[in-house]
């Protein structure tokens, strides 16, 4: 991270800084890796619902049934489709992060292309997943 | 690490095991080798959660109780909160820069991941055994 400049002359205030995030204009690649962190988040606050909803099976059919409430509300549902988007969405981009290691998919065009396939991906095993979720029900 | 060139120490000793996070390559290894895990490990929570959908109490714990299930559960849970506390570590030594709050930032990210680990690791062994 680059500090304040506070001595504009001095040797070391004419090394090159590293680029800020914000000079850049958004591009696919770059959300993507901001949404990589995004939805790790997400997935580790996540953690939170699925301890509930464990717990509570584990606890007895009254504590169940009111986590059950909660995750089959609209708010729930919203918040459970947020989360299986995020697991989705991030296990993609750690795919992605894979064929980086390996040494691959770094240069034009493959890296819009892999970017591009995490996002779609992402929403497609998503919209499956509940497609899915209510045939099953 | 210092360089200079009057160390009694070889270069290799330096880097062995070590660096100036005092754990070496751990942390990166460790990321992909829980990612690995992780692909296969998401596909069967997901269909595990999945097959559990507008099921009952008793269904519920029927399934997670089963054996197989319960296994895989807790393979799941144990890699992605190791995964996750690994991560959160990134984003908050990235992120957060005053030592005090970097350091109570990691002492939280390391109870909420335990905790939740533990939780979710009691709660699959009571339904499982109880």
């Amino acid at each position: 991270m680059a500090e304040v400049n506070t001595r504009p002359t001095s040797p070391e205030s004419r090394r090159p800084l590293s680029p800020h995030l914000g000079i850049y204009s958004p591009m696919l690649t770059m959300m993507m890796s901001i949404t990589h962190r995004i939805t790790g988040t997400a997935l580790y606050l996540g953690t939170l619902l699925l301890a509930w909803w464990l717990l509570a099976a584990a606890s007895g059919a009254k504590a169940f049934a009111t986590a059950d409430w909660f995750m089959t509300s609209p708010i729930g549902r919203l918040i459970l489709f947020g989360f299986t988007w995020s697991l989705f969405h991030h296990l993609l981009g750690g795919l992605r992060h894979f064929i980086w290691d390996l040494g691959r998919g770094m240069d034009h065009p493959e890296r819009e292309y892999l970017a591009q396939a995490t996002l779609i991906g992402g929403i497609a095993l998503t919209v499956l997943v509940w497609v899915a979720a209510y045939m099953v029900r | 690490m210092t360089n200079s060139s009057n160390s009694m120490r070889t270069p290799l000793s330096k880097v062995r095991y070590l660096g100036s996070a005092k754990s070496g390559t751990h942390h990166a290894w460790m990321m992909r080798v829980t990612s690995a895990a992780l692909i296969p490990l998401t596909v069967a929570f997901v269909w595990i959660v999945l097959s559990l959908v507008g099921k009952d109490y008793n269904t519920v714990r029927e399934t997670l109780g089963a054996p197989i299930p319960a296994i895989l559960m807790l393979l799941f849970i144990g890699t992605s909160i190791y995964h996750m506390k690994l991560g959160m570590q990134t984003i908050i030594e990235d992120y957060v820069h005053g030592e005090h709050a970097k350091t109570w930032s990691l002492f939280a990210n390391s109870f909420f991941s335990y905790a939740m680990g533990l939780a979710c690791i009691y709660a699959i062994l009571r339904i499982s055994f109880v």
